[in-house]
């Protein structure tokens, strides 16, 4: 039998500090879908997605009301669509929308791949493939598109950099309708991961096998819950009063994965223990943070509780899974994150505290609304500096910033659903386009030499 | 195979009765109960062996949620493999 205690606390954890499995992705490479045309292997990417994915939402379903645990999202990666239509790449729209229907049809929210890897440079079918990404976040609805510009292994890919700011910034102007949602699904990064589960930044590398199961856990309520009890705790105990709590977490979700790939026929890739938050009460990173003592994420301290909450998430989480992987750590998507949300609006947390945060925890610059007048070239710059964070720490950073058209700081911007509502937050307005101007690329750190 | 169930809420007469009673029916043998009763918040979790089982375990769960509407308690079952992943090494 087991202990009652334990029992209640599942359940605890689910019903009132939402635990939950945040998305069960499916990565699917689409290497075997290229064919002699555009419009052939379109239609191979529409077969193969459907046929792969029939069942995604039927198993999550079934294996939610089996272990009691809600499945938040199921969703779809695909290897990045820059390689699959790197012989037409005029034509790589075909692709994207190919995959939009078949998001449709499988009713997943988000399919994530619309992607391309130009860490070291930038070739001419690459090229052509960003340029058309703003015009296929305009005229989709799922899809979700990601970009890597640079790597510790490679440097930063500063003719990439200076695109990206322009991508930003058109797919801010062709989605103005809906205050510039297509950028809430445009992810700019440095050391991308090849089995991220999560939204809008995941993609099916090209170094994985042909199905794999990735699936993300959430769970910020249930460890801010567990830290409410120790208030007086030193930071030794709260990290460790983390740890144990991301070790269950972890376990659900193992548990999850497995499962879900076998009756997938899929292969189980990893688990990926991240803090993800919702905008509602109660989910929220900016909250543990203001448990373990802060007077509003955002003051000074933040960084370092942070770093030890990141830290303690990854430890209790790598025991807790055969393979851990994705991004893994806590995520701060300022519109997301009720916490966040409040303490923007408060004028308490600011771009600059938000980049310093990024070089200790598992993204990026994320979910962050900024003036529509913002140049392109200054967000290709917040890109490099984020780039940069990543390329020294040899971690995984990203870029999802948001230049909504025709507002400025005191207004509002609201995404809806997940995506949540955040206060236009206000960016350094000194110039750097020379900077950005120059191109080239940022060579790779002395550290990267390790062979 | 087995799956715990768990019965929470307000404590009244007769809620063993009325749920191993249904369990029973569906072909769900109990093997072990344990209660908790903390002021009038009543909390029974039942081990079960659900190997006879003639329907979807997610159905099932389902049901149970819906007689515990009917009786005015919160009644959850869940493959037991869950609780063993999350408190069990």
């Amino acid at each position: 039998m087991f202990n009652k205690f334990d029992v209640l606390e599942t359940i605890d954890m689910i019903e009132r500090e939402h635990l939950d499995i945040r998305t069960i992705t499916m990565g699917i490479s689409l290497l075997p879908c290229i064919g002699a045309t555009a419009e052939k292997t379109a239609q191979n990417v529409y077969d193969t997605v459907c046929g792969k994915a029939k069942n995604i939402v039927k198993v999550a379903e079934q294996l939610s009301g089996e272990y009691g645990i809600p499945i938040v999202n199921k969703r779809v990666s695909v290897t990045p669509v820059s390689l699959i239509a790197a012989p037409f790449p005029h034509k790589a729209g075909l692709i994207g929308k190919a995959l939009d229907k078949a998001a449709k049809e499988l009713d997943i929210d988000f399919l994530g791949g619309y992607s391309a890897l130009v860490h070291k440079g930038t070739a001419d079918y690459e090229k052509i493939f960003i340029e058309g990404i703003p015009e296929l976040l305009a005229s989709t609805e799922r899809i979700c598109s990601s970009v890597n510009i640079g790597s510790s292994k490679s440097g930063i890919n500063m003719d990439a950099v200076k695109m990206m700011g322009e991508v930003v910034k058109e797919t801010a102007e062709l989605t103005k309708a809906q205050d510039g949602l297509g950028c809430a699904k445009l992810v700019v990064f440095a050391n991308a991961v090849e089995d991220n589960p999560f939204m809008a930044g995941a993609f099916h590398g090209v170094g994985e096998s042909g199905t794999v199961i990735n699936v993300g856990v959430s769970g910020p309520g249930v460890v801010k819950h567990a830290l409410e009890n120790i208030p007086d705790a030193n930071l030794n105990d709260a990290a460790e009063m983390i740890k144990r709590t991301a070790f269950k977490i972890t376990r659900a979700g193992q548990l999850i994965a497995k499962e879900a790939a076998k009756r997938l026929n899929a292969e189980f890739g990893i688990v990926d223990l991240s803090l993800a938050p919702t905008p509602v009460m109660g989910d929220s990173v900016a909250h543990i943070l203001e448990e373990l003592g802060l007077e509003c994420v955002g003051g000074h301290g933040t960084t370092a509780a942070l770093a030890m909450l990141n830290d303690a998430v990854k430890k209790g989480g790598v025991m807790a899974s055969s393979h851990v992987g994705g991004l893994s750590g806590a995520f701060i998507p300022v519109s997301e994150d009720i916490g966040m949300i409040q303490a923007a609006e408060k004028g308490l947390l600011h771009i600059d505290k938000l980049e310093a945060m990024t070089a200790v925890c598992s993204v990026g610059l994320d979910m962050i609304a900024i003036p529509g007048k913002t140049p392109a070239t200054t967000i290709s710059a917040i890109i490099a500096d984020e780039a940069a964070i990543g390329m020294i720490n040899n971690k995984t950073t990203a870029v999802r910033v948001i230049p909504v058209p025709g507002k400025d700081v005191g207004d509002w911007v609201e995404f809806g659903g997940l995506l949540g509502r955040a206060p236009i937050m206000p960016v350094n307005t000194t110039d750097s386009s020379r900077f950005i101007l120059r191109g080239g690329r940022i060579p790779a750190p002395i550290h990267s030499n390790k062979n | 195979m087995r799956a715990v169930v768990t019965v929470t809420g307000k404590d009244k007469k007769g809620i063993i009765a009325k749920v191993s009673g249904f369990l029973a029916e569906k072909g769900v043998n109990v093997e072990d109960i344990s209660q908790t009763l903390l002021q009038d918040y009543f909390a029974m979790i039942m081990l079960v062996d659900i190997s006879d089982l003639q329907m979807e375990l997610s159905e099932l769960a389902k049901e149970c949620e819906e007689l515990g509407q009917q009786i005015g308690m919160s009644i959850r079952l869940q493959h037991e493999a869950i609780f063993n992943a999350m408190h069990n090494i």
